[in-house]
């Protein structure tokens, strides 16, 4: 068994922007300082400043227009939040009746305890055996998804648990992606017919776990962790799969959500997992996932 | 390196993986993730190197000076290497947070270069006793996503192949002073032999098996693991130095299983580097050409 080495020269880089060209319609971007459009009969949005008569973009991103509001979509940028978003997070600190969150958001988020469900999914009133009970349920470095229930005035995003499908995250992995890649759907939980589950967080996070069946957990509110179980190899070599399938096309720039990810995953079939992590590899399986996202269009 | 916390739950699982030999990326234990390097793309130093690992990006530049050789070693040049970690690439190296990380690093590089089988500072001497070259390695670390000694060794062994040093035409003594003449042609310069030229390899410990080329969350579920500094000469494959990282110990044959995995991995990662900057060498030429830098 011998050691895969394979360095590869900066001027043979694939050019990921070939992939762009044959969109046919391919968003306008804007670049900081552009001109958007003339003030008058406009309303400057968020990304947007005005320089004399102009509106102007303050942020590289695309333009969305509602009615005469002016704004521009940051291509990269941090999360931000909305009421409703699935989140996939990580709790960082465990304090009095609340948890700090890392949700990718420009400040902490924060988890209280009355808004989570307590194992066993009891309903009933807090007492001071739970505070102290807190790092029992959740602790520090821990990964939950959740429910964003409301966004306090200087931007702070407070999250909910109280489903039964949100709640901590057992085995599995988690990808970053930019959160402005996360296509919003209706549902953000899909079970893949590969045979893996993934949580598309509206944040960026995206959890790709194995399939498990929740009937037959009985509601503990998904806080058993099951440690000692091992992930049988078939089950691992489709979330790598789909790992490397969701970087690609994160690398690429292209919208996630489950038909892409699926198609991709599909169309990658003929490489060997740890070969999708090559730039040959990533720009092919990004192209026919686009040709074929387009060809369901039409 | 850079603090990332893990639960434990995906701690079981990349432990399962790597005991599998099937990691969450579909590497094996002994594959590396690709990598990509250009050379000479800083236009102001004598040799430059970026290295690209993943998510870990390595810039090294070469700065040459002619100084005054050792007292104890006056046919001998000097190399230092300084490393600065950018805290661009973790919010935790801002300020001083970098410095440990940064020394560590360094120490290793010049404990691995300090063997003269593995890299001959004699080739450096200009007048023995009177004046010498001296290398400066500046290493900055612009993003850490795992495996940063391998990728900093081999971006520094890249920049070192890269290093033009101008070539000394003529060195008078005047009133024991020595003068030197340098060629005027920016073109006439003398290369560094690259051969026997030291890098570093990880392996890392990770339940009872042993991986090369950790990614970050990787590193956050070993306790400890083995940096071995290996030189080629003549065909074989030398250990120039080993060095740990990590609070746990590693027990006398898992260090040996370190040594060996780390050698053998070091042979083809040595093959590799050479393999590329050959290649670029023969495709750009030795003159001026477009960088293709971090942006397209």
């Amino acid at each position: 068994m011998t050691t895969n080495v394979n360095i590869r020269l900066a001027i043979d880089r694939v050019n990921m922007g070939l992939l762009a060209q044959n969109q046919t319609r391919a968003p306008r971007l804007y670049t900081p300082g552009e001109v958007v459009t003339g003030q008058f009969g406009f309303m400057k949005g968020h990304g947007t400043y005005v320089e004399g008569e102009d509106i102007k973009a303050s942020v590289a991103g695309v333009m969305e227009q509602v009615n005469k509001l002016i704004s521009i979509k940051p291509l990269k940028s941090r999360y931000v939040g909305e009421i409703g978003d699935v989140v996939v997070a990580r709790i960082t600190e465990v304090q009095q009746r609340r948890w700090k969150v890392d949700t990718n958001s420009r400040l902490d988020s924060v988890l209280l305890l009355s808004s989570v469900n307590l194992p066993g999914g009891e309903l009933r009133r807090r007492g001071v055996e739970d505070e102290q009970m807190m790092r029992k349920y959740l602790q520090e470095g821990d990964l939950i998804s959740a429910e964003v229930q409301n966004i306090f005035d200087e931007g702070t995003l407070s999250l909910y648990t109280r489903s039964l499908k949100y709640g901590k995250l057992s085995q599995g992995v988690l990808v970053k992606v930019f959160p402005s890649l996360v296509k919003r759907r209706k549902t953000h939980f899909h079970n893949l017919t590969c045979g893996a589950s993934i949580i598309l967080g509206n944040n960026g996070f995206i959890w790709i776990s194995p399939t498990v069946n929740n009937e037959a957990d009985g509601g503990d509110g998904g806080y058993a962790q099951n440690l000692n179980e091992v992930i049988p190899r078939a089950d691992r070599e489709v979330i790598a799969r789909l790992r490397n399938c969701i970087l690609a096309l994160a690398h690429c720039k292209m919208m996630l959500y489950d038909t892409s990810i699926l198609y991709a995953y599909e169309e990658s079939m003929k490489y060997e997992v740890h070969e999708l992590l090559q730039q040959e590899a990533i720009f092919d399986v990004a192209f026919l996932t686009q040709h074929r996202l387009r060809l369901q269009e039409e | 390196m850079a603090n990332i916390s893990l639960s434990e739950a995906e701690k079981t699982f990349i432990l399962h993986g790597v005991e599998e030999d099937f990691r969450c990326d579909g590497r094996s234990r002994r594959d590396y993730r690709p990598m990509e390097l250009e050379t000479d793309l800083v236009s102001n130093a004598s040799g430059s190197a970026r290295l690209r690992l993943a998510n870990t990006d390595v810039l090294v530049g070469i700065k040459t000076e002619i100084d005054k050789p050792n007292y104890l070693t006056p046919d001998q040049g000097k190399i230092e290497f300084f490393v600065d970690c950018s805290a661009n690439a973790a919010p935790e190296f801002e300020g001083r947070g970098g410095e440990e990380l940064a020394l560590e690093l360094a120490d290793t590089l010049t404990n691995a270069y300090e063997s003269p089988k593995a890299f001959d500072l004699k080739t450096l001497c200009i007048l023995p006793g009177q004046q010498c070259w001296k290398l400066f390695v500046d290493i900055l670390i612009l993003e850490c996503g795992g495996n940063l000694f391998d990728a900093v060794s081999l971006a520094a062994k890249a920049a070192l192949f890269n290093t033009k040093i101008p070539r000394v035409t003529a060195a008078l003594m005047d009133a024991g002073e020595a003068e030197l003449l340098i060629s005027d042609d920016p073109y006439d310069c003398t290369r560094i032999q690259i051969e026997n030229l030291p890098i570093l390899v990880t392996v890392c410990k990770i339940g009872d098996s042993c991986v090369v080329d950790p990614s970050a969350e990787e590193e956050e579920c070993s306790i400890a693991s083995a940096v071995v500094g290996v030189s080629k000469r003549n065909g074989k494959n030398y250990i120039s130095n080993v060095h740990t990282i990590g609070e746990g110990s590693l027990h006398k044959d898992t260090m040996h299983n370190c040594i060996l995995l780390g050698l053998s991995a070091a042979e083809n990662l040595n093959n590799e580097l050479v393999k590329a900057l050959k290649l670029e060498e023969s495709r750009v030429g030795s003159k001026h050409r477009n960088t293709i830098g971090f942006l397209k």
